[in-house]
């Protein structure tokens, strides 16, 4: 660090030393930066306000508000203001872009954000020049280092879990399976990623690593024989998934097996399975909300993995405040690009050798 | 006869000179400057939100402002040329994501250099509109049904054209980045590409006023078989705007490129209605053949301006729409109202 600069970083008093440190990290370049940050001792007195800005992916999907309710519930109490902002729906990046810009200029402490894709790459970039802390909730970005931190669960896993429990329920019968995914006018991670775990957790071989539905369509599972029927896209919505089920059912009537990505498109493919008046088929789906639990219960779904959207909003918020107040940054286990917030198996049919809980104990946890 | 005529010509002089109330004449006033009324809600905009936040007026954030409406509004060019031939294009979104994608996949995956893709791109979104153009006028089909079509057409093209992946900026090389370039004017931060618009604006409003070509625009939506009878070919005419207007969302498309650092073909959502909304709050008549770009500039400032101070108040986003939507409604009410003073004159 050479004089000038020093001398900067001194002139800064005690009390100032936050916008100091901004000023001046703005100012140096990148490894200067980092030097610069430790001598400016950037920690902030408990009776200064934070101001962090949420922004999720959707305004009324119910994991997205409860990442949001556990992002002001660690903020109670802790002088921190939480703003709320989101796209118009899970596509919408310019929406998820104009709320990040406003949080740069009001001037806000930090972002947490649930990404919706490389769109936004840019102005996360922009947040982190101007000063702000960044975690991402619940989806990586890409690339990982873009933020300070991420907190989320392993999609591929949570689809593994329902993968290995549907391959044991079925216990040797002939697999005759719907895979209602996503999106079909978009590549996303937890997309690809819950599908091909359910399918690795089956024991089938995925091909195409990014892309749904290039493995072979008939095949052997880990336990017998199986049939993909088709995939289709849900958006995530319930009607998109029982008008996808419904399109599944009228090519082949006889599915056993329905993979469904998230609880709502699965609460639509039930609606749709009910409709024909099927018994038999086992619904699996992955998020773990207190709807998705009781469905476990009442025997809609046969099995969900659990995730805990509000740990994530709430480890989000208490890494931010241990940032800016005691100068801690959170650290990703060693080799994983983010802190695993967990995925629990809920069913009430347990397979053996598959650790789960019951739906009561579901219920408990869930959101 | 003289009595008879000196009548006439008093009781012409009597309607003349008759009594107009401080309201008629705010009325006709509105019906001649149609950007008048945007420009006085802007106005009360920008006081309001400054008594709220005192970071609203800060350079830093009104060029924020103009970065964020950089894409809207470039859209909204090509929606003003249209609804002023009273016709409507739902399309402008769809166009504007089929040429990103164009240009995407020839720049980033064909390897071929940024200026000539973005040419093809030009072309291909001149022909969409072309496309629309002949369905309009000379399939005579209604302009909203058959942007409802195409709509759908170009959506689904750039969709099997990019298998639905996106395509980062970085590949797409330095030309058609530079649109992110940016710019500082003074203490504002303006980007090449919000630049761009403006210029964009400047030479069709010009283009509009002074041409023959802008004139006509005004004549066939304010009376298509008047103008007809006039001598302007109409269908050419229509023709020649959705054309334009095509060429126009092209050029947002690399605007497009430069904001959000990507070709994706999930990008702007809901563009064709908030290009509506902004020419809407603009002022200019959806029934055509009345108001100007400088209108739909200020609204769709007004709506960046809306959602901006909104945001710094920290209020939920839901309300910013809500906002919106209630001034929408009161622009196209005062619309209506200003349309009467036809009947009274």
């Amino acid at each position: 660090m050479n004089a000038p600069q020093l001398a900067r970083t001194t002139s800064c008093g005690l009390d100032s030393s936050v916008i100091c440190g901004r000023v001046l990290r703005s100012r140096l370049s990148g490894a200067l930066a980092a030097m610069a940050f430790l001598f400016a001792a950037d920690v902030r007195a408990a009776d200064e306000p934070i101001q962090i800005t949420v922004v999720s992916k959707d305004p009324d999907n119910h994991f997205w508000t409860a990442m949001v309710e556990g992002a002001k519930e660690a903020a109670k109490d802790e002088n921190v203001q939480i703003t709320v902002a989101t796209g118009r729906d899970q596509t919408d990046a310019d929406g998820q872009i104009r709320a990040i810009e406003y949080a740069i200029s009001r001037g806000d402490d930090a972002i947490l954000i649930a990404n919706n894709g490389p769109a936004v790459n840019n102005a996360i970039k922009k947040a982190r020049a101007a000063g702000l802390y960044v975690i991402a909730l619940d989806t990586p970005t890409t690339p990982p280092d873009l933020v300070n931190a991420t907190f989320a669960s392993d999609n591929f896993e949570a689809g593994v879990l329902i993968g290995k429990w549907t391959a044991g329920a079925l216990g040797g019968k002939k697999a005759t399976i719907a895979m209602l995914d996503l999106f079909a006018d978009k590549v996303v991670g937890i997309d690809w990623q819950r599908d091909h775990g359910f399918l690795t957790g089956m024991g089938i071989k995925t091909k195409d690593p990014t892309v749904n539905g290039h493995e072979d369509h008939i095949g052997r599972y880990s336990g017998g024989e199986y049939e993909i029927v088709s995939n289709q896209a849900t958006n995530g919505s319930e009607d998109g998934g029982r008008t996808a089920m419904e399109n599944c059912l009228s090519i082949n009537p006889n599915i056993n097996v329905v993979f469904t990505a998230n609880e709502t498109s699965g609460v639509g493919a039930v609606q749709a399975v009910k409709a024909i008046g099927t018994k038999n088929a086992l619904v699996v789906s992955i998020d773990g909300s207190c709807r998705g639990v009781q469905a476990v219960a009442d025997g809609d779904f046969g099995a969900v993995a659990q995730q805990y959207p509000s740990a994530m909003g709430r480890l989000g918020v208490k890494a931010v405040i241990d940032h800016i107040r005691h100068g801690i940054d959170p650290v990703s286990p060693k080799g994983a690009e983010f802190v695993d917030t967990g995925i629990t198996l809920v069913t009430d049919k347990p397979v053996p050798g598959l650790l789960s809980i019951d739906s009561k104990k579901g219920t408990e946890l869930c959101w | 006869m003289p009595a008879q005529k000196l009548e006439a010509t008093s009781a012409a002089e009597a309607f003349r000179r008759r009594r107009v109330t401080p309201m008629q004449r705010a009325q006709r006033a509105l019906h001649r400057h149609p950007e008048i009324s945007p420009f006085i809600v802007l106005i009360m905009v920008l006081m309001t939100f400054a008594l709220a936040s005192p970071r609203f007026l800060q350079p830093s954030n009104l060029s924020l402002i103009l970065q964020q409406v950089a894409i809207v509004g470039s859209l909204a060019i090509g929606q003003t040329l249209v609804i002023l031939t009273a016709g409507i294009d739902l399309s402008v979104g769809a166009i504007m994501i089929l040429v990103t994608m164009v240009i995407g996949g020839l720049a980033g995956q064909g390897g071929l250099p940024g200026w000539l893709s973005l040419l093809v791109g030009l072309g291909v979104g001149t022909g969409a509109g072309f496309a629309n153009g002949v369905l309009v006028a000379y399939v005579g089909l209604p302009p909203f049904i058959v942007t409802l079509g195409t709509l759908n057409v170009f959506t689904a093209f750039a969709l099997l054209m990019s298998g639905g992946r996106s395509i980062p900026a970085a590949k797409l090389g330095s030309f058609l980045n530079w649109t992110n370039v940016s710019l500082p004017i003074g203490p504002f931060q303006m980007t090449t590409g919000a630049l761009l618009v403006v210029i964009m604006y400047l030479i069709v409003a010009f283009a509009l006023s002074q041409t023959k070509w802008g004139r006509y625009i005004y004549a066939v939506g304010g009376d298509a078989s008047a103008a007809r009878l006039a001598g302007i070919q109409v269908r050419r005419l229509l023709i020649s705007v959705y054309s334009v207007a095509g060429f126009i969302f092209a050029m947002s498309a690399w605007v497009l490129i430069g904001r959000i650092g990507a070709a994706t073909p999930t990008a702007a959502v809901d563009a064709n209605l908030d290009s509506i909304t902004a020419v809407v709050i603009g002022g200019t008549s959806l029934f055509g053949g009345r108001g100007n770009l400088l209108g739909t500039f200020l609204g769709a400032v007004i709506v960046g301006a809306f959602r901006d101070g909104l945001a710094l108040a920290r209020l939920d986003v839901l309300f910013q729409t809500l906002a919106i939507g209630l001034l929408i409604i009161a622009s196209v009410s005062l619309d209506q109202w200003i349309r009467k003073v036809q009947v009274y004159r």
